[in-house]
């Protein structure tokens, strides 16, 4: 158990190493630096004080030096300044980041509640209306883009109460902080719960097949008893190792929902640090999100040893 | 004495893309306290299809118990509602399965499984049920049944796995215990061990078993009585001495023919050949039986009659039944 955290602790590292590159060579190679976009967009045209900011910021050192210069930074908790509000870096998205997670957790919980039962029902009652109707929903889901869904979402509002959701830093009940979250969730998590209930739905269906079911039966077990205890237990093992998967495809959800619903969270920023090239802060967001991303599907390996002895004995 | 599983006239059908697939037809038998009855016959003769209609756990649909009855002790169990049989199955009729790797519920620990089945049908709490299923797993042989309750299947090896699957079947001393080809799965050394143990339970608790197999070395050694089913019906029934000494039905002797014996495989004193007897051809497709006795056409002894009409189950001497012109 310890041997396999460690080992799994040390692969993480490799990969966040792996991903710090990426990150890097993948900003540099995008056309154009802040100097540039200021020159062609605030109409400054003198070169020397191009050359100027271009020094300052460091942009003409080597590329190695620039790599470690960060990394360094990032060891040391210095994620330095932003390029376009010359505020320290961790200013800027620590106050970002509840908003965002809130919404991941909110967007992830909805996946999980809706999308689990779903697939239960639609596996117990294969090939019936019910099942199909909620087959069609899923393949919806997962074939709208989530903007886009946002869009109608929005519209929908517009057109049934005459107003929509909008954000609000400190809103006034719990009710409506729910709403206000609730529905760019509900609009991310969409995707989500169609993979998670398509999947739950196979999963389950294959486990009702299983001897072992047919063994509970034979105990004369209820139906439920035998679906729930029994099944859904073997059934949900796939599912979970999925629900890490999807929090990396979640972010993507994020960054457009936000946007469509004025979001001030992590996601967005994001979009309008790349439009700056604001190189510190895009690579220590993406760096947080890759973090994120891996935590999580650590927690899901190890949520799996917990629920499946087979894995937690087999070390 | 009256016996404690009756089954009469008991027909299963499945709806299929392919046509009507008649499995089990018209079958019957009884057991008594304490007795064990064999059915016996190849792969897709129906003897599974018949343990699950006990159960009724065939799934519907497409499967469908057309006619018949299966009593145990008075009560017929195709005449009940659901609730009402879920409390027979495992309280009085239990079943015990072939693959023990895959019968048992890889994410629970046996233990709990064992408990569950007590709590269930004993109305006994946790702590009652726990310590009911450690006494099973000791009445079982399982050393340390302590430790073993709190393992998971994967822990124990397929013999302990089986031993575990008796355990949770008898936890609840059942009148009738069905088992599908308990030792298949299993090495020969502990077939034996496993049917000494089913052997020995029954004796202690009075169970009446049903033992599905397609194995005559496991019928001589466990059953009192015999049926031999062939493409869904019974065609001989006998008691297990009568079925060795004077096997009546072309099929049953085919079947003991194709026994290998010490000392003929190896060519001693035989001639070469003696070789290993097998029944041609194989078992028709039970949506597509042939006109008249379903054995014709691998019967070396099938004439006109045979392929004309269907022979009645009928008794031919002593307590000896068969459905067979020719017997």
């Amino acid at each position: 158990m310890l041997s396999y955290l460690i080992r799994r602790l040390l692969l993480m590292v490799l990969t966040l190493f792996g991903v710090s590159i990426a990150i890097f060579l993948l900003l540099r190679i995008v056309p154009g630096n802040i100097a540039d976009i200021l020159f062609d967009s605030a109409g400054l045209i003198d070169p020397a004080e191009k050359k100027k900011i271009v020094a300052d910021l460091g942009l003409d050192l080597p590329l190695p030096l620039q790599y470690w210069q960060w990394i360094s930074g990032l060891f040391r908790g210095d994620l330095g300044f932003s390029y376009v509000s010359e505020k320290p870096v961790i200013d800027e998205i620590l106050p970002r980041i509840p908003i965002t997670a809130r919404l991941a957790a909110l967007a992830m919980a909805f996946a999980i509640c809706l999308g689990v039962p779903l697939g239960v029902i639609s596996a117990v009652r294969q090939n019936s209306g019910l099942d199909y109707a909620l087959r069609v929903v899923s393949l919806s889901g997962l074939s709208m883009p989530s903007f886009w869904l946002g869009l109608l979402i929005l519209m929908l509002f517009v057109n049934a109460f005459g107003t929509i959701p909008i954000y609000d830093r400190n809103p006034a009940t719990w009710g409506a902080w729910f709403t206000m979250l609730a529905v760019p969730a509900a609009a991310v998590g969409f995707r989500s719960s169609a993979l998670i209930m398509r999947l739950t739905r196979s999963s389950m269906l294959e486990v009702l097949r299983q001897d072992y079911v047919r063994t509970a039966k034979s105990k004369g077990l209820s139906d439920n008893a035998v679906t729930y205890d029994h099944a859904l237990r073997n059934a949900v093992l796939p599912v979970i190792t999925t629900i890490g998967v999807e929090t990396a495809f979640l972010f993507g959800g994020l960054i457009v929902t936000e946007t469509v619903f004025n979001i001030p969270g992590v996601a967005r920023f994001l979009v309008e640090a790349i439009r700056w090239r604001d190189y510190p802060m895009v690579q220590n967001l993406v760096m947080f999100i890759a973090v994120v991303v891996v935590t999580v599907n650590l927690i899901v390996d190890l949520a799996y040893m917990i629920v499946d002895p087979r894995i937690r004995y087999s070390e | 004495m009256a016996p404690v599983l009756e089954v009469s006239g008991l027909s299963t059908v499945f709806h299929t893309r392919r046509g009507l697939v008649r499995a089990v037809q018209d079958v019957s038998f009884s057991v008594n306290a304490g007795e064990t009855l064999a059915i016996v016959g190849e792969s897709g003769c129906g003897k599974t299809i018949t343990a699950l209609s006990l159960m009724r756990l065939i799934p519907m649909p497409p499967g469908q118990i057309t006619s018949g009855s299966v009593k145990v002790d008075g009560t017929d169990l195709l005449q009940l509602d659901e609730r009402e049989m879920r409390k027979m199955r495992g309280g009085k009729i239990a079943m015990i399965f072939q693959e023990p790797m895959t019968a048992l519920n890889p994410l629970l620990t046996i233990g709990r499984q064992i408990a569950e089945m007590v709590m269930l049908h004993d109305n006994a709490s946790r702590a009652v049920a726990k310590t009911r299923a450690v006494e099973m797993l000791h009445h079982v042989r399982i050393p340390e049944p302590e430790r073993r309750a709190r393992e998971y299947p994967h822990q124990m090896s397929g013999g302990m796995r089986q031993r575990a699957m008796i355990a949770m079947a008898l936890a609840c001393k059942p009148k009738v215990l069905v088992a599908d080809e308990p030792t298949t799965a299993l090495d020969v050394t502990i077939q034996a061990q496993i049917l000494d143990l089913i052997g020995d339970l029954q004796k202690e608790f009075g169970t009446a078993v049903v033992l599905i197999t397609h194995d005559l070395g496991v019928v001589a050694e466990t059953a009192q009585r015999v049926v031999v089913m062939y493409a869904g019906r019974k065609v001989e029934e006998a008691p297990i001495k009568e079925i060795f000494a004077r096997p009546s039905h072309p099929y049953l002797r085919g079947l003991l023919n194709s026994i290998p014996r010490v000392g003929s495989a190896r060519g001693l004193d035989v001639s070469p050949d003696e070789r290993l007897q097998e029944i041609s051809g194989i078992v028709p497709p039970l949506n597509d039986l042939p006109v008249g006795c379903a054995f014709n056409p691998r019967c070396s002894l099938a004439n006109d009659q045979c392929r004309a009409e269907r022979p009645a189950f009928e008794l031919k001497h002593g307590d000896h039944y068969a459905a067979c012109f020719q017997a």
